[in-house]
């Protein structure tokens, strides 16, 4: 092993992924703004495809591709394509997309939220699990955290495939909240057939 | 890319998706915002938890137990019930956006004040 950590194999820093990452951080981020903004609802909802398909990018990255066909399959698949047909069901042509008189207030709220944000990302020293890893890390150099061999290689393997281990901690670990997952989607489904059923 | 630009993609989306929730009034937009705020929930929680090493870890350096490597990828099942609760609600909205229009013949938020007097 040593030096050739499959951990980090497919995300260290290389230029490619770094490129791939920015190209997708700011596609979604540019859609986000247009599913504000757009005035066309219709158009905003294809917005949000893109900002949706921008997320599973970035689950790739990260090393969660379940999460990435997940994302795939519900949101852009199932979500989008309700809200597309709320819209055609209730359009509104003539009145667009206009906002309420909290329009200031809120921009306020979430600039300051944002920024409030960001000042705890870039402010907080993290733990981070990369340097933990690799022997010659800088955390590790400072005399910070250094994981056992044993456990290096059980990290490693738990993200070579990680879908056996996402079953078994959702099937064991959370198995009461994964029933309880099954009777929301249950009670919501009969709740909005009841709500739309016609009388 | 690291950690904290993650985190800050994570937080540029949500701040997006709270000004459009607080700010629209067709109801349909309101209902888009919170998936975008869903969406970047869901980018904090996976990036939080491929790139923090896990408490369990953190206090006993040592350990090989699986129950502790398991908790690497916790933040993912949280992401998986997110994903799930954010499907029920968008069902539901939709459902209640579409009651509402055939009631009022309105999609702002602004007109659904039935409750209010």
């Amino acid at each position: 092993m040593g030096q050739a950590m499959s951990l980090g194999a497919g995300t260290e820093a290389s230029v490619v992924t770094d490129i791939a990452f920015w190209v997708i951080a700011a596609s979604s981020i540019v859609a986000a703004i247009a599913v504000v903004h757009l005035r066309d609802l219709f158009r905003a909802a294809l917005f949000l495809v893109v900002s949706f398909l921008g997320v599973a990018g970035m689950f790739v990255l990260l090393r969660a591709e379940f999460l990435a066909i997940v994302q795939v399959l519900i949101y852009v698949g199932a979500v989008s394509v309700l809200i597309i047909f709320a819209i055609l069901m209730t359009r509104d042509v003539e009145h667009g997309n206009p906002s309420n008189r909290l329009r200031i207030p809120a921009a306020l709220l979430s600039l300051l939220f944002l920024g409030a944000t960001a000042f705890v990302v870039l402010d907080t020293e993290w733990n981070l699990l990369d340097e933990a890893i690799s022997p010659d890390g800088p955390a590790v150099a400072a005399g910070g955290l250094e994981l056992a061999a044993e456990t290096v290689a059980k990290v490693e393997e738990v993200y070579a495939n990680t879908i056996p281990v996402i079953a078994e901690l959702l099937l064991r670990d959370f198995v009461l909240a994964f029933e309880v997952a099954s009777v929301l989607l249950l009670a919501a489904i009969i709740g909005a057939l009841a709500l739309v059923r016609e009388r | 890319m690291g950690l904290e630009s993650f985190l800050l993609v994570g937080a540029v989306i949500f701040s997006i998706g709270l000004y459009g929730t607080l700010s629209k009034r067709n109801v349909i937009t309101v209902l888009m915002s919170l998936e975008l705020m869903f969406n970047a929930v869901n980018i904090t929680a996976v990036a939080l938890s491929r790139y923090i090493v896990p408490a369990g870890l953190a206090q006993d350096p040592g350990a090989t137990a699986d129950q502790v490597v398991h908790l690497l990828l916790a933040g993912q099942v949280f992401a998986i019930f997110i994903v799930t609760v954010a499907a029920a609600e968008v069902a539901l909205g939709v459902a209640i956006v579409i009651a509402v229009y055939r009631n009022r013949e309105t999609v702002f938020v602004t007109d659904a004040n039935q409750l209010r007097h």
